[in-house]
């Protein structure tokens, strides 16, 4: 490779090499794998017009997927919210036996493919499950109901909020609590006024995660859920419903509402990301 | 020296009653936790290797060495062959631009690279039916010159390299900006080539969060269940991979072979576990080396 040093020295903006080469392949990969194909969703929905699209995207069928979909997506991304937090602030602040292998084990929805955690969940809470048999004489059904859904959403978005929230609580300075127990504040006012206010950011974007994640989520959820059509059905499983029966454009059309709401999510995060970092750089 | 620096701090919170909580809320709130996690982690974990060895060792044996068990074993294999270097090239390449270099747009290109993680699994799969499928814009084309995408191996290669996109450019970005570019201007100037420099300087100094990268990849991409299973056509024994392979079983009612088949995908898990905390722990020891190093020096 020919390398000039007198034509790169004069060249200062750009005095590293590959910028041309490296942005072009980035842009071209870019295109090739993500953009073209997905740009290809929403030129085939314009193979239906408005009022056909607003028809197939609103059938009872899919209106009570979506409502399943977003409410269990949601309720898992609090309940993720809670724990998540609970579970970041114990593994920073206290010790106790088993610690780094818990730790370490929290990223296990990240690492275990969606199929098999799936197939896991429905045989602990299928009716002679570990868990399932014990809920089952109280009227509690877990496995084939929407109630599964959550339990599948929620172990899928676990990692979400105590990785965002950890390093956050890491680096809080222990100071800022010796001042608010020195000014006379009680455990829970430091608690409430001092570190939560400084965890907020790290909070929502572990739950905006948690939750945007779980809205895509099929894998975990098929197996869990029964899929019963109006009770138990996800919106990812009406795509495949509709691909199952070749109606490209039935599933493109469903396809296109759940990308927009993702993309919106998307922003959200990002966001939430800009306006944290930029709280945390005025206030070092 | 990072463990002793925070359990030194936490020990220094524990003594402190200002500032930190009775001892019965502490014990109440790890009890939580771990009960949390164990019922949502360690439960399920067990439950797999338990349901893989209900039937017994012969049963287990016999369903992971089955045709075609072996033949989705290889197609995850050479799915993640493919996706994994392929995505590793480009995350260097897209990292290389957006940490030494300033352009407009450059946040716009870091949010389109994060793209698939906020596309669900499913569409990732039906983009590629829409493209290459029969209804597809290159379904004729295709069928004339007598190429399989859909329903063939190409595209579940395609799906992987789709949902694993953004995971080692997502790790290097913010190591390479946090590196600088002094260290690579200096080999510059010392004579080395680009290639020289990327080798010598560039990768060595971003090496564990490659490496950490590589991993997290690896296992979405043989683990990836929605975006394959939409373009796979779940031909048994050609077009079925690890995870499409334990659902067939299942569906099957063929639990015990199942929970083998997935078994081994848990164990692909655990062992990603285990090197990423390897990984994380490398690269904290050699933050502390290099701070030391500065100290020194």
């Amino acid at each position: 490779m020919g390398f000039n040093q007198g034509n790169i020295l004069r060249n200062k903006p750009h005095v590293l090499p590959g910028f041309r080469l490296s942005l072009g392949f980035t842009l071209f990969y870019l295109c090739l794998i993500v953009l073209i194909p997905l740009s290809a969703v929403f030129l085939r929905t314009t193979e239906l017009t408005l009022s056909e699209f607003w028809a197939v995207v609103t059938t009872p069928r899919l209106l009570a997927s979506y409502r399943l979909t977003f409410g269990a997506s949601l309720i898992a991304a609090l309940i993720n919210l809670v724990f998540g937090f609970l579970t970041a602030w114990v593994l920073v602040r206290y010790q106790f036996v088993g610690k780094k292998i818990l730790d370490a084990l929290v990223d296990l929805p990240f690492a275990l493919p969606t199929a098999v955690a799936g197939i896991s969940l429905t045989a602990i809470y299928a009716s002679n499950g570990w868990i399932g048999q014990w809920l089952e004489p109280h009227g509690i059904k877990v496995a084939f109901t929407p109630l599964g859904v959550v339990v599948a959403l929620t172990f899928i978005g676990l990692p979400f909020v105590v990785r965002t929230v950890q390093p956050v609580l890491e680096d809080f300075s222990a100071e800022a609590e010796e001042a608010a127990a020195s000014l006379g504040a009680n455990r829970w006012q430091t608690f409430y006024k001092v570190i939560l206010p400084a965890v907020w950011p790290a909070l929502l974007t572990g739950f905006s995660l948690a939750f945007a994640r779980a809205i895509g989520e099929y894998g975990s959820v098929i197996f869990i859920a029964g899929n019963m059509p109006m009770v138990s059905e996800i919106t990812p499983l009406m795509i495949i419903t509709k691909l199952e029966q070749y109606d490209y454009a039935g599933a493109t059309a469903i396809a296109v509402v759940m990308l927009v709401i993702s993309f919106i999510l998307l922003l959200t995060i990002n966001l939430l990301q800009w306006w944290s970092a930029h709280r945390h750089g005025s206030q070092p | 020296m990072h463990a002793t620096q925070s359990q030194q701090y936490a020990a220094k919170i524990a003594s402190r009653r200002a500032t930190s909580e009775p001892v019965w809320v502490r014990y109440g709130l790890i009890t939580l936790t771990v009960a949390f996690l164990t019922l949502f982690l360690l439960v399920p974990l067990a439950a797999v290797f338990t349901e893989a060895l209900r039937k017994g060792w012969s049963v287990y044996i016999a369903a992971i060495f089955e045709a075609d068990a072996l033949s989705a074993m290889w197609l995850t294999l050479i799915a993640a062959a493919i996706a994994v270097p392929l995505n590793l090239v480009f995350g260097v390449a897209a990292a290389w631009a957006i940490a030494k270099f300033d352009f407009k747009g450059k946040h716009f290109l870091i949010t389109l690279i994060d793209l698939p993680f906020a596309v669900s699994p499913v569409i990732a799969g039906l983009i590629y039916v829409l493209m290459f499928g029969l209804q597809g814009w290159f379904g004729e084309w295709l069928i004339d010159h007598d190429i399989k995408v859909i329903f063939a191996v190409p595209g579940i290669v395609l799906a992987t390299i789709f949902v694993t996109f953004p995971f080692v450019a997502r790790e290097l970005i913010p190591l390479m900006q946090a590196q600088g570019k002094e260290e690579e201007e200096a080999a510059l100037v010392l004579g080395a080539s680009g290639l020289k420099m990327l080798w010598h300087v560039t990768l060595p100094n971003v090496k564990w969060g490659l490496i950490y990268g590589v991993i997290l990849t690896n296992a979405r991409a043989m683990g990836e269940f929605g975006a394959v299973s939409v373009v796979s056509g779940h031909i048994r024994g050609l077009t079925n991979t690890m995870p499409l392979h334990v659902e067939i079983l299942y569906n099957e009612y063929n639990y015990a072979a199942a929970f083998a088949v997935a078994s081994l995908l848990t164990l692909l898990a655990l062992v990603t576990l285990v090197l990423k905390t390897y990984v994380e722990w490398q690269a904290a020891r050699s933050a502390v080396r290099n701070e030391e190093g500065v100290i020194a020096s």
